[in-house]
């Protein structure tokens, strides 16, 4: 019996001592590997500087001004667009889908909207797309990656997986994604939402967001986005299309020589496409 | 056994019944397994026929992937190496295979099964019929 208790007392003892010894312990032993894992961001100096550029990242530069002297240029480059993409009219602005569209300053660039505009600036319809952001928050709103970053830096849509939440178009603050509340491929009033098929490009069926790809199929070819080219056979240098990145890039050689503004760039969302006003 | 012949023939009724649904198809109406009208002038796909078969749906998920999300939009040659294909379902399959109800829509609807690629991708437009097969 007295041996038993003194086992006992023995026993507890020990585990009441590993108890206390194994934090200490444990810590000492993560201290060592610590270095190693904290190394990295420091690096980086606290992510108050502009990441080093990797890889490609095609962007856009749009000459609002180009656009203004010649009405219905804009236009155009929807229409190229448009009918590429089987995008359907569904003549009901809430059901619209759009692409690329034109808008007021005041609404492409609310935070640059003051009291007394001039009249140029107040009569401006700016093109409007997808911004292709750099850390794009719709990507990180999709819950099954039916959105994603390409390698190229464009924010793409595999229509196959989305499931129609719509939590990407909530998180896009640039209002650029449309959803299919009704079939693409019916009619109203014996008029067909998308009068001309393309056969070389899918439509969309019910319940899916869709948007600009700034043309993905075009760019891997070697080729310019459709409106990019639409918009310079208008007028040459409306708009420059190239890699962000390449400092020797159309793109990256306009952007040093002009003022340029972006939309929100407030929000931290980077985006890839830049005004001249 | 109780009644044992009521049972015996209720067994019967019921076994004539159940082996008559097979017994039709095996005699009666067409039986045979769809033969899909091949596109003429070509030699071979991008993959061997019974893969094609048997897997053609899996082959059309991978260049999804490939085109969409790695950006391969490189051309796949044919098993012969006689021709490039695009990989992709409008512009790739249907540049040979030209019409849908000849080739699809004979082994889709033997089988029963309803792919849902038709309700995105255009197929081509089917010259006998007339109209628009979207």
């Amino acid at each position: 019996m007295d041996n038993t208790r003194r086992k006992f007392l023995k026993l507890a003892g020990l585990t009441a001592a590993a108890g206390v010894a194994a934090p200490v312990l444990g810590s000492k032993a993560l201290a060592s590997s610590a270095p190693a894992a904290h190394g990295e961001p420091a690096a980086h100096g606290g992510g108050h500087h502009e990441e080093a550029p990797t890889g490609v990242r095609h962007g856009l530069v749009i000459d609002t001004g180009k656009f203004h002297d010649n009405p219905g240029l804009a236009e155009k480059c929807q229409k190229v667009c448009h009918d590429y993409h089987n995008v359907p009219k569904f003549n009901n602005g809430k059901d619209e889908i759009k692409w690329i569209w034109t808008e007021k300053f005041a609404n492409v660039f609310p935070e640059h909207s003051h009291y007394k505009k001039d009249d140029r600036i107040s009569s401006m319809n700016i093109l409007a797309l997808c911004n292709h952001c750099d850390s794009p928050p719709c990507v990180r709103a999709c819950p099954t990656k039916a959105t994603f970053k390409n390698k190229e830096g464009a924010v793409m849509m595999d229509f196959h997986r989305c499931i129609g939440c719509r939590f990407c178009m909530a998180a896009c603050p640039y209002g650029a994604r449309s959803f299919n509340w009704r079939s693409p491929r019916g009619s109203e009033d014996g008029k067909p939402f998308i009068e001309k098929y393309n056969p070389l490009f899918p439509s969309r069926m019910r319940g899916v967001v869709e948007k600009c790809s700034l043309c993905a199929w075009r760019t891997k070819q070697g080729k310019e986005p459709l409106c990019v080219e639409e918009a310079n056979k208008g007028v040459e240098g409306a708009m420059v299309f190239g890699d962000l990145n390449d400092p020797n890039s159309d793109v990256s050689m306009t952007l040093r020589k002009r003022f340029t503004i972006q939309r929100k760039p407030s929000l931290g969302t980077k985006p890839s496409i830049f005004y001249i006003i | 056994m109780y009644d044992k012949s009521n049972v015996l023939i209720g067994l019967a009724i019921f076994l004539v019944l159940a082996l008559s649904v097979v017994g039709y198809n095996m005699t009666a109406g067409d039986n045979q397994p769809p033969k899909p009208e091949k596109p003429k002038g070509y030699t071979a796909c991008v993959k061997k026929t019974d893969y094609m078969q048997s897997s053609h749906m899996v082959l059309l998920n991978e260049w999804r992937d490939e085109v969409i999300r790695e950006g391969k939009r490189e051309m796949v040659e044919t098993a012969d190496g006689s021709l490039k294909v695009e990989k992709s379902l409008q512009n790739g399959c249907m540049k040979c295979h030209t019409s849908k109800v000849k080739f699809c829509d004979t082994c889709h609807e033997y089988a029963s099964v309803k792919p849902y690629c038709w309700d995105c991708h255009l197929a081509p437009v089917e010259p006998a019929a007339g109209k628009e097969a979207i």
